[in-house]
């Protein structure tokens, strides 16, 4: 391979020794190009992964949490706390009643919905089955009294992801200068009371007095007093997570399914598709 | 079906369209995993206009009704959720298929004479795809549709002396409402549709009329057989129609994967913000485009004075046009060209992805002057060009592509 020289290019007298090296660096610099943008596309890749969802208070650890909504029972139990502690103020809106019994296995014995089962334990306002599970409670009212309009929790999780409000419902604590008496160490101020308190017994901030490191955060303390230990409590929280991650999303499962039969499907498809290809080309 | 083909084509040009166009449309036969993005656009294009179309079957564009039609169409219409997901999933994928291809043709001199007319028609497609993208992310009207459209047009009042006017007339209101909602979702889904499928035809015609780069930047019809036909090249069909398949394949494995499995891709395709309803009343702390418009935004953003930012946002977009006649070089491919050129793609590749990182995340003093830095290797890239591929050492282009 000859070398040419540019317009007006300086003397050659390097010619022969750069003839040798240029044909390597060809290859390697063209390669290492290619490598470059492919590393980059991994690193994007990585950075993809990277849920962008962010706390409020980034100095409160958020908390670890597994979410199984094939988990009908946990499913259940959320909807079943869901109903009796969040429903006077959240509404579902997007949430019918008769789907939500559906997919939480509220079925008779021949595939049809249980509508006493449902009536019985999650309806408690005058809404038929088929209903949006909606509120009852003025947004006038609701400003009065809390300052703002408790908000519709059918998105909530995927908004603030399944671990955000894990430690949101965990983070609540005794505070006698806010106007209900609770607050919460992961949103400062916020205006929600602490509804779950029955359940948890009283639940106090503790200075630590930290030597090493300016981490003057609280950490929370439970004194009992409640319905359920700690343990169970933080069961129930997670159910109740659970439950509003399959809110958000009902048809997360039907779309895993859906996607367990496609990929296969053209994965072979793509075998037969390459090996035609392959045979068309045998004689390029 | 003979006597059928013969009847259309005593009327109708077929069995010479598809000739030209197909059968003996003569492709250089060493294209590499980079030429597969053309074929894949027109998927993504025809996955984009079947979706939409049946989303605009459920969907109602008033700032009442939006968000809860969304919803509507992810749990009350059957597969409303998998349309959705289609058509999200197929906005980034577009994206990702368009940038490859518009690296490709940086890599291989693609723009080089005779085809610039094709990149400027790609680059045609490329603005209109970027004005459908941010018109459609108004529809949802979501938390970050509103406040992105709001601040996107808010750029227009950046002009000086007609700006504020000119605000009000393109939203139709004093702030991103129903008016401005019902005129993006007619250009959404009529006005740029039509005039793409316009300019995806003509790109073709000015493409087939041409014919293909190659990876070694080698011109396949200086040589050619007695019959005209060129001695390095093969028909279109079969053998690449047979090839673009895998492609599709393989592409479709990639994407219904995202869909099935992960139509959110971590917030960076479907914004978490987004699961909010649009509340004028409530600006959210951080505004973000989606991931394929931030290396621009990011551009906005590094530069102090409103106007200039925009001036800078819309000089990075119209530099692109301008590249056949800023490349100087006697040569076309990467391959030929010599160290600067390679030096100053991969720097312009590093750039554009460090400023797409850089707008999704929010602004501090640091990234602010990574981002300036950025933003100068990105001009850089364009505005050195004629310098550093006029004076470099390239290497001789073979007569024939090899075996």
């Amino acid at each position: 391979m000859k070398i040419n020289y540019l317009r007006g290019a300086r003397a050659s007298i390097f010619l022969k020794r750069v003839c040798k090296r240029r044909l390597v660096e060809r290859c390697c610099s063209f390669r290492t190009l290619k490598i470059g943008v492919s590393v980059l596309g991994l690193f994007f890749s990585i950075v993809v992964v990277t849920p962008l969802q962010a706390a409020a208070n980034p100095s409160i650890g958020i908390l670890p949490i597994a979410v199984d909504l094939s988990d009908k029972e946990k499913l259940q139990r959320g909807a079943k706390l869901f109903m009796n502690y969040c429903s006077g103020c959240h509404s579902l809106r997007y949430m019918r009643y008769n789907l939500m019994a559906k997919d939480l296995g509220l079925i008779t014995f021949d595939g049809q919905l249980d509508k006493n089962l449902l009536i019985n334990n999650l309806l408690f306002t005058r809404a038929t089955i088929y209903d949006p599970i909606e509120i009852s409670m003025p947004p006038i009212d609701a400003r009065q009294w809390f300052g703002v309009v408790p908000p519709d929790l059918s998105l909530i999780a995927r908004k603030r992801g399944a671990k955000w409000l894990y430690t949101y419902l965990k983070s609540f604590y005794e505070d006698k200068t806010r106007p209900f008496g609770t607050n919460n160490l992961l949103i400062p101020g916020v205006a929600m009371p602490d509804v779950l308190a029955p359940l948890s017994g009283r639940v106090i901030a503790v200075k630590q007095d930290e030597k090493n490191g300016n981490s003057f955060q609280p950490s929370l303390l439970g004194l009992g007093g409640g319905e359920m230990t700690e343990q169970e409590f933080d069961n129930a929280i997670q159910d109740l997570v659970t439950f509003l991650v399959y809110v958000g999303e009902p048809v997360k499962l039907v779309r895993y399914r859906i996607g367990g039969f496609v990929l296969p499907f053209l994965c072979i498809f793509l075998i037969i598709a390459y090996r035609l290809k392959k045979n068309y080309w045998k004689d390029i | 079906m003979g006597r059928l083909i013969n009847w259309i084509d005593e009327r109708f040009p077929l069995i010479s369209t598809w000739r030209s166009h197909f059968s003996e449309y003569y492709v250089p036969k060493n294209l590499n995993f980079f030429y597969f993005f053309g074929s894949l656009a027109l998927v993504v294009l025809v996955i984009q206009l079947i979706t939409g179309l049946w989303l605009t079957m459920f969907y109602t564009p008033t700032a009442e009704e939006a968000f809860g039609s969304v919803e509507y169409i992810m749990r009350d219409v059957n597969y409303g959720w998998l349309l959705r997901y289609l058509h999200s999933t197929g906005a980034s994928a577009f994206f990702i298929v368009i940038y490859l291809h518009m690296f490709r043709g940086l890599l291989y001199g693609s723009y080089q004479k005779p085809r610039e007319l094709i990149w400027l028609l790609g680059m045609a497609l490329f603005i209109l795809l970027m004005a459908e993208a941010f018109f459609g992310y108004l529809l949802p009207w979501g938390q970050m549709s509103y406040w992105g459209a709001q601040v996107i047009t808010s750029l227009f009042g950046a002009i000086p002396y007609v700006g504020d006017s000119l605000l009000i007339w393109l939203r139709g209101d004093y702030h991103v409402a129903t008016a401005t909602l019902q005129r993006f979702f007619a250009l959404h889904v009529v006005g740029i549709p039509l005039l793409f499928l316009v300019l995806v035809f003509l790109h073709i015609i000015a493409l087939h009329k041409v014919g293909s780069n190659n990876p070694e930047g080698i011109e396949i019809k200086k040589h050619l057989d007695d019959k005209g036909i060129p001695l390095d090249s093969i028909p279109l069909h079969p053998y690449y129609s047979v090839k673009d398949f895998v492609g599709v394949i393989v592409f479709l494995i990639v994407f219904l994967g995202i869909v099935f499995f992960a139509p959110e891709m971590g917030g960076y395709f479907l914004e978490y913000a987004n699961f909010d309803p649009a509340n004028p009343m409530v600006t959210p702390e951080h505004i973000a485009p989606v991931w394929y418009l931030t290396p621009f935004y990011t551009i906005l953003r590094a530069i102090p004075n409103k106007l200039f930012g925009i001036a800078a946002l819309a000089s990075s977009i119209m530099l692109l046009l301008f590249l056949p006649w800023l490349d100087k070089s006697p040569v076309r491919s990467m391959r030929y060209k010599g160290r600067w050129s390679r030096m100053a793609l991969a720097a312009f590749v590093v750039s554009l992805f460090t400023l797409g990182y850089l707008g999704t995340i929010p602004v501090s003093l640091t990234t602010q002057y990574i981002a300036r830095f950025c933003t100068f290797i990105y001009f850089a890239y364009f505005l050195l060009m004629p310098f550093y591929s006029r004076f470099e050492q390239y290497l001789t282009v073979p007569q024939r592509i090899e075996k």
